[in-house]
């Protein structure tokens, strides 16, 4: 057929729309900061800003791995399971320290990253059902290697640290979302390799006929999502002083969310680490506002109106990206 | 080393899949510093051997030498790595990145591990001014029309340092100036000892720029001489396979010379424009018992014209009128209700639909005529795939075979049966005879011919000139989105056609350059 | 032309006759059908009481709200898509109907079954309205369900669990007939009707020609966007119905738990059962044998004291291997 890489809308207005649907984040993100800090005393002060990014650097690690398999044009349903193994491993081989605390568990991370990798980029299996499968297997064994029951972490060998340490202030989780963070934008920026990701999910055929090696793209963006998942688990070991086999469950979805809202296209090809940070941010943010608005005692919001703020939050996020990327430029 | 020899010997080649042998003991011998031209009908194989000697495909059979080495590569990459640049028919090259970042991909310049995004775009710019193109190289590729976008395809295959450069079809999209300098860079290329292999099935480029031609048809190798030892018309013949004298007397296509007897207006259409920026003010005409020709350079809109008229785009100015009054037609739904039929250029991404039979896949629009309350009803289906199976001498093992499993020709077979069976009025065909064989392609093309004898209007996009100078009793010709030229009956040649396409009516000062959108 | 008669064995549907195509459909079942052979066998060897009527029942009983939910995912799957919201939508009829049936109304037991039921439909038509009309992929237009339904299901019944007794809705869940339990040959008949519908109705052709290529079956003159809508409408139908079930069994209306887990475990039947994530090809067959399949994984792994959560691996890597089966016979 002779025609050119015509992808579902032009990319001038994909890019644009992607731009400012990260940009929006952004945008929704400052005002949902300012709405907060004018309307809650404390919303502002440093408790709450540092507990709130401490508490949602594991998401964070999360969402930055899944955006870079989202664009390649897969998805990685495992995350949040792996992130359950990887605490489980910590607290247990967290009496050899602060060191093999953090090691173990992201190697771990990493070998199933490996697994995903190949069964989709060699299997040539489907991400969705591979991932799927693979939050079935970690799940599974982080439930039997735990026996069932969290892991108490050992809090004499220094890996509590890692919850309790602070820099300047600010605890050593928050300095982790922020470097992680940091090299993520660099990475995406700057580097071959990120130019690869995204010449896959736009269109992986193209790509293969360019000469690019496929296959280990993707095992890469794979395993760094394992690795990233891997981590989050230390961090949840680490601030919860105990291994949980039964925690992560959804969050795979959630930092689907973010990534989406942040301007990443689920069908690969163009993205934002920094819009997915803004996307987490405003995902968690919104959780942290309605607790507030709890507290001021005027509503009560049982938590679970939280489900249904953050789906109609969703919703009206999309619908508004769906509807900028059909607009003419 | 001394080179002696050819740089490329591709002997006894064979490739079969399934349902159908592509090549049987093709061969082809390319001279260092050469330009060679790779000529055939489609499905007569050169994309198949093109795509073997550049990795894509696995040869069944044969050997491939390169300077020298017995070659085999197993992936375009390896086949870049050993020496061979390809540009391809299709733009194949990633939308959303740039411009400067497609050029380099997988070989971008590097500081300290980054990418060294300065010397890239000026790298990539240097390479495109030789071009004679000045455009933003951190556009986005997408953004460019297709005919620059190819210009870049160009830039990136001509920057590997390689032995030999493959072009298949690079002139499809691109206008007299654009294939000028084209032209130009295959001269420098040859200068400078680098051989080219230059697939194509236009006449006039051909003998403007190759020094030999290698003839295929059928999976096989006629042919291989000297341009200048082999006249137009024999060529053509060879790839036919016909006679000189047949071809003298009755052409090369399926298509008789006579015109039909064209009666009332069965379709207007006046200053279409569709969504997105390829379709702008086209104007066409249709008439029970005529085949109009609808021609341009890739990208020029006329697949756009096709989907508008058929409701499958929407319309964002301009009129339509059926029999005369006016239509506006929100879905292929309502076309075909109103007698249409489109049957797509690209079979595989919009024609067929692969997993199911040759049945299903048959009678998909009829649907809804051959159920009662629902249900399928199986006899009447079985009675009208049995009577065009019959009547379009589709080959297949049986009506509930695969449809991928067909030949291109019967797939077309199929599809255009897929209309037929709905007895339509009017028939929209993008590209009706691309990527089937000469046998099967003659007889799509008698088809078409008898269907409009019957009364059918019928609109045929093609790129083959031949095909509509053949066909056609009036040629419409699209440039950039606008009707430019109509060409009655008389006035049909190659030549005007081919200077319509490229330059519009005279006076028009329009000047093609630089990039499409906004 | 279809009979309501007896149980539907492999190649074998309820009164419609074979075509030779279907054959080619079968041969990719046959595989699946081997194994869950085997674990039969095995079961039948090895596990005490296996071939007894109860433990039949047992197993049948707790696949059948799987089942039913995965027929609908089958048919939704089989357009490209996929419906995440299954689980929560449960979650959802389960709340309501005990809300209903507790009513001093009239008919107030048909209405329990109704309503959500119609609810859930209307759920999931709401699904079919973002992927059709608003250019949502399904898999973000049904993750939002997902997140909020279950919320909705909770903020209906305040996260309590709700105990009831009322028998004559509870027939849906504890009812026989002749001995059979009722949800089991409610989902036999669930999945008659849909393998019926995708091999004789031009609904169920259609459906597939979508999955197959969009683009060509839009350009043949197929109602799409219609078609897309009505999957993913029954496809929340269906869960509904499931949920009635669920909360039949036990008795109680639990939002935390109804549903849980349910989208995977469809969605899990489905691809080993052999119907391709990208759509165009669709087993129904093949989705009954593959919950089937899953449920007594489960159930053998259990009677043999493997724990639970082992179990969890051994049934990913049945997946991971189906799927991969399947990828070689294809190519």
């Amino acid at each position: 057929m002779a025609t050119a890489p015509a992808p579902a809308r032009s990319p001038a207005r994909a890019r644009l729309a992607s731009l400012l649907q990260g940009q929006g984040a952004l945008v929704a993100l400052a005002l949902l900061v300012l709405f907060g800090a004018l309307r809650y005393d404390n919303f502002l002060s440093a408790y709450n800003v540092t507990s709130f990014l401490a508490n949602n650097a594991k998401f964070g690690l999360i969402a930055l791995g899944m955006t870079f398999v989202i664009m390649t044009g897969g998805i990685d349903l495992s995350v949040g399971a792996v992130a359950a193994l990887a605490s489980v491993v910590a607290a247990m081989v967290s009496e050899a320290g602060l060191v093999a605390g953090i090691a173990v568990p992201v190697l771990v991370g990493v070998v199933i990253g490996l697994v995903n990798g190949v069964l989709v980029a060699w299997g040539r299996l489907q991400p969705f059902i591979v991932t799927l499968a693979m939050l079935l297997a970690a799940r599974g064994l982080a439930l039997t290697v735990a026996g069932n029951q969290s892991v108490a972490v050992d809090f004499e060998s220094g890996f509590t640290a890692l919850g309790t340490t602070t820099l300047l202030t600010l605890a050593a989780p928050i300095w982790i979302f922020a470097v992680a963070y940091l090299l993520g934008v660099l990475v995406l920026g700057r580097t071959p390799f990120s130019r690869h990701v995204l010449a896959i999910g736009d269109n992986e055929e193209t790509a293969r006929l360019m000469g690019l090696r496929v296959e280990r793209v993707k095992l890469l963006v794979y395993a760094l999502s394992g690795a990233l998942a891997g981590m989050a688990g230390v961090l949840l070991a680490a601030q919860y002083g105990a291994g949980q086999p039964a925690e992560g469950v959804g969050w795979e979805l959630t930092a689907i969310a973010a990534v989406v809202v942040g301007g990443t296209l689920l069908t690969g090809g163009l993205g934002s680490v920094a819009g997915t940070l803004w996307g987490v941010l405003l995902l968690g943010l919104i959780f942290n506002v309605l607790n507030f608005e709890n507290g001021r005692g005027v509503i009560s919001l049982s938590p679970y109106w939280q489900s249904i703020v953050l789906g109609a939050f969703l919703l009206v996020v999309v619908l508004l990206q769906n509807r900028l990327a059909a607009r003419p430029t | 080393m001394t080179a002696t020899g050819p740089l490329l010997h591709m002997e006894g080649i064979s490739k079969v899949f399934p349902g159908v042998r592509a090549l049987e003991e093709a061969s082809l011998a390319v001279g260092r510093g050469q330009v060679h031209a790779v000529m055939g009908q489609n499905g007569a194989g050169k994309s198949t051997l093109i795509k073997i000697l550049t990795g894509a495909y696995r040869r069944d059979a044969g050997t491939v030498t390169l300077d020298g080495q017995p070659v085999d590569f197993h992936s375009p990459q390896q086949a870049q790595a050993g020496g061979v640049s390809t540009i391809y028919q299709e733009v194949n090259l990633v939308a959303f990145r740039s411009v400067a970042e497609n050029i380099f991909l997988g070989r971008e310049p590097r500081r300290l591990g980054l990418i060294d995004r300065r010397r890239m775009h000026a790298e990539a710019r240097e390479l495109l001014e030789r071009l004679g193109v000045h455009v933003d190289v951190a556009r986005p590729l997408g953004a460019l029309n297709v005919a620059l976008q190819q210009m870049v395809a160009i830039a990136r295959a001509i920057s590997f340092e390689s032995k030999l450069v493959v072009m298949d079809e690079p002139t499809s999209s691109l206008d007299e100036a654009e294939v000028a300098t084209l032209f130009d860079v295959i001269r420098q290329l040859k200068a400078a000892g680098v051989s080219v292999i230059f697939v194509s099935h236009r006449l006039d480029e051909v003998y403007g720029i190759c020094d030999r031609v290698t003839i295929m048809r059928d999976g096989r190798t006629v042919d291989d001489r000297a341009l200048a030892d082999v006249s137009r018309l024999e060529l053509v013949a060879r790839m036919l396979g016909k006679e000189l004298a047949e071809v003298r007397r009755s052409g090369a296509t399926g298509f008789t010379d006579a015109t039909h007897h064209a009666e009332q207006r069965l379709l207007e259409a006046r200053g279409l424009r569709g969504a997105g920026r390829r379709l702008e003010h086209a104007d066409v005409q249709i008439r029970a018992g005529e085949i109009v020709g609808l021609a341009g350079l890739l990208g020029s809109g006329r697949t756009e014209l096709a989907r508008a008229i058929f409701g499958a785009d929407p319309v964002e100015a301009g009129e339509l009128e059926v029999d005369g009054r006016p239509v506006r037609f929100g879905s292929p739904a309502d076309a075909i209700k109103a007698g249409i039929g489109l049957a797509p250029e690209d079979r595989k991404s919009e024609g067929i639909v692969p997993e199911m039979s040759l049945r299903e896949n048959l009678t998909l629009a009829l649907l809804p005529a051959i159920s009662r309350y629902g249900i399928v009803d199986r006899r009447r289906q079985q009675e009208v795939v049995d009577r065009f199976i019959e009547r379009l001498d589709i080959k297949t093992t049986g009506p509930d075979q695969k449809i991928r499993e067909l030949s291109g020709g019967n797939q077309q077979k199929v599809l255009l049966a897929r209309w037929l069976c709905l007895d339509p009025r009017l028939l929209l065909l993008d590209e009706p005879t691309r990527g089937i064989d000469v046998g099967a392609k003659g007889e799509i093309q008698a088809l078409i011919n008898e269907l409009a004898d019957s009364g059918l209007g019928v609109l045929m996009i093609s790129s083959e000139l031949e095909e509509l100078i053949e066909g056609s009793d009036r040629v419409v010709v699209l440039r950039d989105g606008r009707t430019v030229a109509e060409l009655p009956h008389e006035a049909v040649s190659e030549d005007a056609i081919m200077e319509a396409m490229a330059e519009g009516p005279a006076g028009d000062g329009e000047e093609q350059g630089g990039d499409g959108q906004g | 032309m279809a009979r309501a008669e007896g149980t539907a064995g492999v190649g074998q549907l309820r009164g419609a006759r074979l075509w030779p195509g279907d054959l080619h459909d079968l041969g990719q079942t046959y595989g699946a059908a081997a194994a869950l052979l085997l674990l039969i066998l095995y079961n039948a060897v090895f596990t005490d009481r296996f071939l007894t009527t109860d433990s039949v029942y047992v197993n049948l009983t707790q696949v059948a709200p799987i089942v039913i939910v995965a027929m609908g995912m089958t048919l939704v799957i089989a357009t490209g898509g996929i419906d995440l919201s299954v689980g929560s939508l449960m979650a959802i009829a389960g709340a309501l109907a005990p809300l209903i049936f507790q009513q001093d109304l009239p008919f107030a037991v048909a209405l329990a079954f109704v309503l959500p039921v119609l609810a859930t439909g209307g759920f999931g038509l709401f699904n079919g309205v973002l992927v059709t009309r608003f250019g949502f992929q399904p898999i973000i237009a049904t993750l939002v369900l997902f997140i909020a339904g279950r919320g909705i299901a909770q903020v209906v019944t305040n996260g309590e669990l709700q105990p009831f007794r009322n028998p004559a809705f509870q027939y849906i869940g504890l009812g026989r007939v002749l001995g059979v339990p009722f949800q089991v040959l409610l989902m036999l008949a669930v999945f008659a009707v849909v393998a019926w519908a995708v091999r004789t109705t031009r609904f169920g052709r259609q459906v597939l020609a979508i999955g197959g290529n969009e683009a060509a079956a839009r350009l043949a003159g197929v109602p799409v966007n219609r078609v897309k809508l009505a999957v993913y409408g029954i496809s929340g139908l269906l869960a509904g119905i499931a949920g009635l079930i669920v909360i039949a069994i036990n008795s109680s209306s639990d939002a935390n738990q109804v549903g849980l887990n349910v989208e995977l475990a469809a969605i899990a039947a489905v691809a080993v059962g052999g119907t391709p994530l990208t759509g165009g090809r669709a087993t129904v067959v093949g989705t009954l044998i593959g919950a089937l399949i899953l449920q007594l994984l489960r159930f053998t792994l259990l009677s043999h004291g493997v724990p639970d959560a082992v179990a969890l691996v051994v049934q990913a890597v049945i997946i991971v291997a189906a799927v991969f089966l399947q990828r070689q016979r294809q190519t």
